[in-house]
């Protein structure tokens, strides 16, 4: 059998030949052939999830508790010191100039990233909006969130801190952010499924040592990540613990 | 909590906890805007001392993470906040449930601030071991409606 690799899709598009040069250097760690399957939209990855077609995945908090919970996958590690954090954009010149200046009959743009957008309604709540009075429009890609922000088809749109880091400074300086999440307390991680149990010792022992060689310190910083740390099971669940608080 | 850690004018409450033990408190009329983007994280062992908190907790509370630590979560309760409403958070959540609500803090400082409050009990093979706690920011007609409530309970 050869384990399948996935990754969340909400890393940034150019990343996409680095996912594949740590999926070559894990191979050969390892010992073992892994097919590195992309998908390009939440949806997709969730449907393949629950075909039992993943294996090993890096997957957004979200995620990673179901993965825990209901498919009986282990986080093994997280990168350090690298909280998921979402902000709230709008145009530079654009009306909304803060949280609570919005009104009923906001644009929304967003993807279907499920923790960004969790987090984002909750940065809407001090307007008293919610999805029964602001006009959500879902966009495949975080770049077109900024897109249609910047064209004024939306008020405001919701994206990771890390993909409105990736938009060029031309497409930065047009923009404003609102509020940024200040939560510090969830992670992407790094999972392995049940086949891959036995083997998840040897897979974080791997990683957590993974910055010590110049080839896959390389890989880590193109990946934009310092090193891999060892997750315990505890911190995991804690992890699980606040999203379903934030997802009631 | 001692006078000297309050500026300001201040009143003297004595707050009476459900396990019988006292707390004398000074509370002021000052307000600390809650800061947007920020979400309080703390989790608690099964008899409510605090575990762990992230540091929007330690900014709002105005105690350090050291002060924080090993202190049971009423340290943040204020006078105006009635009994009934932390009754009501304990037994929902020590029956496994998911607990909301409007709550006034009350900071080292004497201050206060509000949050919408959800509390969960942390489940492991079945037995509580702790609960976690998420506050974020209420919109200020929430509030205003959460005050009228509290001063009715309160009978004021």
């Amino acid at each position: 059998m050869t384990p399948n690799l996935t990754v969340s899709p909400s890393f940034p598009t150019e990343r996409i030949s680095d996912w594949y040069i740590f999926n070559t250097w894990l191979q050969r760690a390892l010992g073992l052939p892994i097919h590195l399957e992309l998908y390009d939209s939440f949806g997709a990855q969730r449907a393949a999830i629950a075909e039992g077609k993943v294996d090993m995945i890096y997957a957004n908090p979200f995620d990673a508790s179901l993965l825990v919970r209901e498919k009986g996958f282990r986080a093994v590690v997280q990168p350090e010191g690298q909280p998921d954090e979402m902000l709230i954009i709008a145009a530079a010149e654009g009306p909304a100039s803060a949280i609570t200046a919005l009104r009923p009959g906001t644009r929304l743009a967003c993807s279907d990233d499920p923790c960004v957008n969790t987090v984002g309604r909750i940065l809407l709540e001090p307007a008293n909006l919610d999805p029964s009075n602001t006009i959500e429009h879902r966009r495949e890609t975080y770049i077109q969130v900024a897109r249609e922000v910047l064209r004024g088809e939306a008020d405001i749109g919701f994206l990771p801190v890390d993909a409105f880091n990736a938009l060029s400074s031309l497409v930065r300086r047009d923009l404003q952010v609102l509020v940024t999440s200040q939560l510090h307390v969830i992670h992407h991680v790094f999972l392995v499924g049940p086949a891959l149990h036995e083997r998840a010792d040897e897979i974080t022992t791997l990683l957590a040592s993974m910055h010590e060689s110049e080839k896959g310190r390389r890989i880590l910083e193109a990946l934009g990540a310092r090193h891999w740390e060892p997750v315990q099971r505890e911190d995991v669940e804690f992890m699980i613990d606040i999203i379903s608080t934030l997802t009631q | 909590m001692e006078p000297a850690q309050v500026s300001g004018k201040t009143s003297e409450h004595v707050l009476t906890y459900a396990d019988g033990s006292h707390r004398r408190v000074f509370v002021t009329l000052v307000e600390t805007p809650y800061p947007h983007g920020k979400l309080i994280v703390s989790r608690t062992d099964p008899l409510g001392i605090i575990t762990q908190c992230n540091p929007s907790f330690v900014d709002m509370s105005g105690y350090t993470e050291a002060e924080i630590i090993g202190q049971p979560h009423c340290i943040l309760r204020h006078p105006d906040m009635p009994a009934a409403a932390f009754r009501d958070l304990w037994d929902t959540v020590k029956a496994g449930r998911q607990w909301n609500g409007y709550v006034k803090n009350l900071r080292k400082d004497g201050g206060y601030y509000w949050v919408y409050a959800t509390v969960v009990p942390n489940i492991r093979d079945g037995q509580i071991v702790g609960f976690t706690s998420v506050r974020r920011e209420p919109s200020r007609e929430k509030v205003i409606a959460a005050e009228a409530h509290y001063r009715s309970l309160n009978g004021s």
